[in-house]
């Protein structure tokens, strides 16, 4: 039992080390503000919920999990707030979502 | 296995350094900040279980609360800076 927990949590954490290191890919690759946005925050959320999801799984019953629900949940309000808020500034001040080098991602006409 | 994690986070934070540095514009910037203050809080809660100290999962939580809200603090200036701008241009017209 205790094997399969440790079996599960090692899959989570590896998981959320790959999403958490493919964000930050794509944060820095991608050709586009928005595109730059829309990387960071999903792999965000999901790579916190995996990584702590593992810990919560190696911690056990103990306080410590519950700090780490306490975080994840912090985590999941506030990460896609942050996101949101930025999406919204950026229009509001005029950057569009057409400028940038994105014609090199489209189809030519 | 929390050294894999580590490592991952510690590598896309430089990244996410990386993105700062070059951003072209400042909301860039402000989301490469975000993301490392996200990161800097998954990193704080492995590392409190690879060095064995949970202590360190109070710093996490306290962490993530001041990035929050120091990344809306500023986004709330930049937003209400943005606005003053356009109303200014448009009674300028």
């Amino acid at each position: 039992m205790a094997m399969t927990i440790d079996i599960i949590s090692w899959v989570l954490l590896s998981l959320g080390g790959a999403f958490v290191f493919i964000g930050g890919l794509g944060a820095l690759r991608m050709p586009n503000l928005y595109s730059r946005i829309h990387a960071a925050s999903l792999t965000d959320t999901m790579g916190a919920v995996l990584i702590i999801g593992g810990i919560m799984l190696q911690a056990g019953a103990t306080l410590a999990t519950i700090k780490l629900a306490a975080i994840l949940l912090f985590l999941l309000v506030t990460s896609p707030t942050a996101s949101n808020a930025l999406a919204s500034a950026a229009i509001l001040s005029g950057l569009h979502p057409d400028e940038g080098k994105v014609e090199q991602w489209t189809r030519p006409k | 296995m929390y050294y894999v994690v580590t490592i991952a986070t510690l590598v896309t934070m430089a990244l996410a350094l990386g993105r700062a540095l070059l951003g072209p514009t400042i909301y860039d910037r402000l989301l490469a900040a975000n993301m490392f203050g996200t990161k800097t809080v998954l990193l704080l809660s492995v590392v409190a279980f690879l060095s064995g100290r949970p202590d360190f999962l109070d710093l996490a939580l306290v962490y993530a609360l001041i990035n929050f809200i120091g990344v809306i603090a500023v986004l709330e200036f930049i937003r209400v800076r943005a606005q003053n701008a356009v109303s200014e241009t448009s009674a300028g017209e």
